[in-house]
């Protein structure tokens, strides 16, 4: 590599090493307002204890300097790379895993990552295809954005598709985001943030609902009719009382993100994917000197 | 909705029978962290628990630990994960080890109800997430057993104020869980109608 593009990747991966620990401590300011809007409305006994709890943690941790959570996550990255960015992204993505590896050490941080059959531990949080990395690759730009999103088990375990059928409609996918987030309960730490990716194909579906997790809190899609969407959602997700923590209560979800993608004239995809109320992310902007903007958000 | 205070492990099952679905409490004492790993090794290899169990608290965890040396360890986060994973042990760990209560986050399913009610056991839920709390709460970490399964180790923690905790489930056959449901299902059927 040329010193530039060392110094580049030295740059990225001190980022990762920061993103991720910042987000595991420090919660993003829409999140915050947004639990303290629910305590604000919870009417219900458990509910309330729920997210006073909450709002006490969140100071708490700010205070230790601890981790709001235990659960240190998979790491998930997501990359927008301008083209004239100078290092390639096979560099950024050593530069990521090297990051996290690092910050698991250093901290230390739990290390959950492990071989999907032998469930033997496969080190700092790295492994076969771990982190994960979302790109998206940007004309006329000489940036980089990255976006570290900690994503927990508890929260990740609760994700679901189907294969509607065009006759199926709108109703199809409502319907099956509503019985989704009811069986889910209690387990994925409600009240969070209901990722739905509609469209596409399975696999992109599914990819598309974890981008919807990550925007921030509220933030509505561009197509005013996925925007309606949302909002219908969002409101007959808490009609259902399945509350915080699944406790009961008025507050089940605190939004519902919607991102899509045209399809097949005889596919009717719908993903969720559930983020937890501590829905953990940090950004950067890397210049192509190296300089690292930690403020800014996309 | 009462207020409890209960420390552990528990002599007397009496303490157990008081708490209700819904009531609040507060946990004093000793409690043993257990998780996934630790419990398939006990009841699926058949591999006896080095820690005595009977009255216990067990708490579904994996903390974030530092190393201080052989045996010794030093908590840095503590949190609470998903019970569900582990309900098919409920029964065995009440019947074989004389545990009392377990704690966690989510709540179990259905097929917990009976067996906490027949041997007098409560499911405690806590505030998933809420881990820089629950690590305040945790005074020390004074036994690890298992090492090998780190961090899906056997601990045993001191703890102080521990909580707060709701009783998800109840030893009287109550779960807020299934109540959540059954109303969340009819109210299902109400939302369907509307599109």
């Amino acid at each position: 590599m040329s010193t530039v593009e060392t110094d580049l990747a030295a740059a990225v991966e001190e980022a990762a090493a920061h993103l991720y620990v910042w987000a595991l401590k420090d919660i993003p300011q829409d999140l915050r307002d947004a639990l303290a809007s629910a305590a604000g409305r919870e009417t219900s006994v458990p509910g309330q204890r729920v997210l006073q709890t909450i709002l006490r943690n969140v100071n708490v941790a700010e205070d230790e300097k601890n981790l709001v959570c235990q659960d240190t996550g998979i790491a998930v990255y997501s990359c927008r790379v301008g083209e004239r960015f100078p290092l390639h992204p096979a560099r950024i993505y050593e530069s990521l895993r090297d990051g996290t590896e690092r910050a698991t050490l250093e901290h230390p941080l739990r290390s959950n990552a492990v071989h999907t059959i032998t469930r033997e531990n496969t080190g700092a949080n790295i492994g076969y295809r771990l982190p994960i990395v979302h790109w998206e690759f940007v004309p006329d730009w000489d940036g980089l954005d990255v976006k570290c999103v900690p994503k927990g088990s508890g929260s990740e375990n609760m994700s679901f598709l189907k294969m509607c059928v065009p006759a199926d409609g709108v109703g199809g996918i409502k319907r099956f985001v509503l019985e989704s987030i009811v069986g889910a309960g209690g387990k994925p730490c409600p009240p969070g943030i209901v990722g739905v990716g509609i469209g596409g194909s399975a696999d992109y579906a599914m990819y598309l609902a974890k981008e919807a997790i990550a925007r921030p809190v509220g933030t509505r899609n561009s197509d005013p009719i996925v925007a309606q969407l949302e909002d219908e959602l969002y409101g007959l997700l808490n009609e259902t009382g399945i509350g915080p923590m699944g406790l009961g209560g008025d507050v089940t979800v605190l939004q519902c993100h919607i991102e899509h993608a045209d399809t097949h004239m005889t596919l009717n995809p719908v993903a969720v994917n559930y983020q937890c109320w501590a829905a953990r992310r940090a950004s950067a902007h890397i210049s192509p000197d190296g300089t690292v903007d930690y403020d800014r958000e996309f | 909705m009462a207020n409890h205070e209960v420390t552990f492990p528990i002599t007397d099952p009496a303490e157990i029978l008081k708490l209700r679905a819904g009531d609040e409490v507060t946990v004093q004492g000793h409690i043993i962290g257990i998780r996934d790993r630790t419990q398939i090794r006990i009841f699926d290899q058949g591999v006896e628990p080095p820690m005595d169990l009977s009255g216990a608290f067990l708490l579904h965890t994996a903390p974030n630990v530092r190393k201080l040396g052989p045996g010794r360890y030093e908590k840095i986060c503590i949190g609470t994960t998903t019970s569900a994973r582990m309900v098919r042990f409920t029964e065995g760990l009440g019947s074989q080890f004389g545990v009392r209560a377990i704690c966690g986050k989510g709540g179990f399913p259905d097929e917990a109800i009976e067996p906490m009610q027949r041997l007098g056991m409560v499911y405690f839920a806590i505030v998933g997430g809420a881990a820089a709390l629950e690590t305040t709460q945790i005074e020390e970490i004074e036994e690890v057993a298992w090492e090998e399964l780190m961090p899906e180790c056997l601990w045993k923690f001191r703890v102080k104020d521990f909580g707060p905790l709701t009783v998800g489930i109840d030893a009287h056959g109550n779960s807020l869980y299934r109540e959540v449901q059954d109303r969340a299902q009819e109210k299902l059927k109400e939302l369907y109608a509307r599109f």
